[in-house]
């Protein structure tokens, strides 16, 4: 059953407390300045960002056709069932493809290590698959980051919604976006409000890619055939006007 | 001892620029990549790629056009600029290869595409045909020192599989050059709409043909200067002829393009973007006029001149798409470290280097200035066995 995280922005109260369990989960430091970073980076997998009032939280949004998975030319990104994109980083030979490929901007890159690897949140993969919960939502005081199944969560957000409108912007991040997220954000305010991209294709961007890049086949396919083709009429010319005795007709000269 | 200080102007220049890149490189190497760039988790390719990669491969592709002209096409009389367009090619890929070890994060590992496959990725593919397309371009080039040495053996068998090696290569660079476009196809919403577009692989891959034969102009017209032989300039002439209609062709796509997805009228705003998208269609249209022009093509000087500003309309083409036409859209700004200009500008100067080198010592353009002195030396008939020296 793929899995997925609920954010409601309305329920967060920006302490940070995700943030610290992120840390403690992959042995980052976590202190005072590393909190105040709004900002996702190689030491900050996921990042609690003030609007006013309001918050809204950065993470890798897990899509459903992943952006990163479908560009990496080494394999190294891959979508598992459980719904997580996960790393290799033993297969990365840090191309940077995933950075600047992702819609959402979230790959990042230890940029001052002489051996760097991508670092991104990976929806606490291992200990989802012994069956426990994701750091974040564990750590959460409020409620407003629970992890579970995709489908109960989409139902479990439409029931808020639908219980507190006046509470609740009507529509769910994550559904739709890029073909779909595994991160579901519910928010108080229009999303672009929050610094949430808006003009996001509903559709996933692999294919986009693909259209073109199935048809190498065909044109190495149709280029040996029609370049051989020319080739050999091209240079039986010249054996035809050899075998009759004459010298190969110079072509037309157009030259001006 | 003061021989061997009188350096030319460009000895110099050159020797500077070494040594800029040599410590540029140790910076590379004992900082990592945040120590000599200026790049970031929003802005993860600076100029190693939309430089070095997508213009190195682009300049080039003179290597597969006019291979495929003569052996292909079999037009006999392109013949003497055959080899001068291979060995630039062949340098090409070899600087490219070279650039990217510097771009990688983890150098050692650029064979992983090989063992590791996703075919999903664009990536992945210019990683074999880079790979592959600089085999055969050392194999195309292998008469050449062949020849320089006397061995007819091995040049027999070579005869024998050029025409295939020529068609993979053709098919190789033709995968490549438009690959380079296609690993734009991904960010619909981070590149500028006068860059974006479903065609990008067909545009990068016309214009890089008439890159490459700008270049191939280019190159022609300094090797003879520097080696003192007639410019074949009929044989120029034909090729500009064939490089306007290219460009001709190359801008009435790209116009109907930025059209058809209703992007024309950005040209308009004020922006940063729009007077390089100006700059870089003035660079290609400018030359594509001239060269319509019988007596342009026949002038050694405006043919010159009009294959730089097609080299460097091509130039701004590829670093709007790379860097200025993906600034806004990443929400960031990136201005080139020293470092990374350096590396650049270093990666540049050995390719001439080289090529000179190479022009000098191997017969590369033995056809045409054969009999005249200034290049008698530097040539050994391909018939006499290897003398030492």
């Amino acid at each position: 059953m793929a899995k997925a995280i609920l954010y409601d922005s309305v329920q967060c109260v920006g302490c940070r407390a995700c943030e610290d369990g992120c840390a403690k989960r992959w042995n980052i430091p976590y202190n005072d300045t590393i909190a105040k970073e709004e900002e996702i980076s190689a030491h900050k997998l996921t990042a609690v960002v003030t609007h006013g009032e309001r918050y809204s939280r950065r993470l890798c949004m897990h899509c459903a056709d992943p952006t990163c998975v479908s560009v990496c030319p080494v394999a190294a990104l891959q979508k598992t069932a459980l719904g997580a994109v996960i790393y290799d980083e033993d297969r990365c030979m840090g191309c940077r493809y995933c950075m600047l490929a992702c819609p959402y901007q979230v790959p990042s890159y230890e940029w001052s290590s002489r051996l760097p690897r991508v670092k991104k949140c990976d929806m606490c993969y291992e200990l989802q698959r012994s069956g426990k919960s994701t750091a974040c939502s564990e750590t959460c005081p409020t409620g407003a980051t629970v992890t579970g199944d995709r489908d109960a969560l989409i139902a479990e957000a439409r029931k808020r919604i639908a219980e507190k409108p006046g509470d609740y912007h009507p529509r769910i991040y994550g559904i739709n976006e890029v073909g779909g997220t595994s991160v579901l954000i519910l928010s108080g305010v229009p999303f672009e409000q929050l610094g949430m991209k808006t003009n996001l294709p509903l559709e996933p961007l692999p294919p986009l890619t693909w259209a073109v890049q199935s048809h190498v086949p065909d044109v190495v396919l149709l280029g040996s055939v029609l370049l051989g083709g020319i080739s050999w009429i091209t240079h039986r010319r010249d054996e035809v006007a050899a075998a009759e005795g004459h010298a190969p007709k110079p072509r037309k000269d157009a030259s001006k | 001892m003061t021989r061997i200080l009188r350096l030319t102007f460009w000895q110099w220049v050159f020797l500077a620029l070494m040594a800029a890149a040599t410590y540029a490189t140790f910076i590379r190497v004992v900082y990592g990549l945040g120590g000599a760039t200026n790049l970031s988790d929003k802005f993860p390719w600076g100029i190693w790629i939309g430089f070095d990669v997508l213009c190195g491969v682009g300049f080039a592709a003179g290597g597969f056009t006019l291979a495929a002209t003569v052996h292909i096409f079999n037009l006999k009389r392109f013949e003497p600029i055959v080899r001068p367009a291979i060995l630039t090619a062949f340098l090409g890929y070899v600087l490219v290869v070279m650039a990217l070890l510097f771009d990688l994060g983890r150098p050692y590992r650029i064979w992983h595409p090989l063992v590791m496959w996703n075919p999903h990725s664009v990536m992945f593919e210019v990683g074999w045909c880079v790979t592959l397309y600089t085999t055969v371009l050392a194999l195309e080039f292998l008469p050449v020192v062949l020849e320089r040495f006397g061995l007819v053996r091995p040049l027999k068998w070579m005869r024998i599989s050029l025409i295939p090696l020529v068609i993979a290569g053709v098919i190789l660079s033709t995968l490549l050059q438009s690959s380079l476009g296609g690993l734009y196809l991904i960010v619909p919403r981070k590149l500028h709409p006068l860059w974006y577009s479903p065609l990008l692989p067909v545009l990068f891959f016309v214009s890089a043909i008439c890159a490459g034969l700008a270049m191939t102009i280019f190159e022609s017209w300094h090797s003879s200067k520097a080696f003192g032989r007639s410019l074949e300039i009929s044989l120029l002439a034909r090729l500009a002829r064939v490089l306007a209609v290219l460009l001709l062709f190359y801008l009435v796509m790209r116009f109907l393009d930025v059209a058809q997805r209703g992007a024309l009228k950005l040209v308009l705003e004020p922006r940063v973007e729009s007077y390089l998208f100006g700059l870089e269609i003035s660079l290609m249209l400018l030359p594509m006029l001239l060269l319509f022009r019988q007596h342009v093509r026949r002038n050694p000087w405006a043919l010159y001149a009009c294959s730089v500003m097609v080299v460097f309309g091509f130039m701004t083409h590829r670093l709007n798409v790379s860097i200025t036409g993906m600034e806004a859209g990443s929400g960031t700004q990136y201005i080139p470290k020293w470092t990374e200009v350096a590396v650049t500008l270093g990666i540049v100067a050995l390719g001439f280097a080289i090529f000179r080198f190479a022009a000098k010592y191997l017969p590369i353009f033995e056809k045409e200035g054969a009999g005249e002195a200034a290049v008698g030396q530097a040539v050994s008939p391909a018939c006499c066995p290897a003398q030492g020296d």
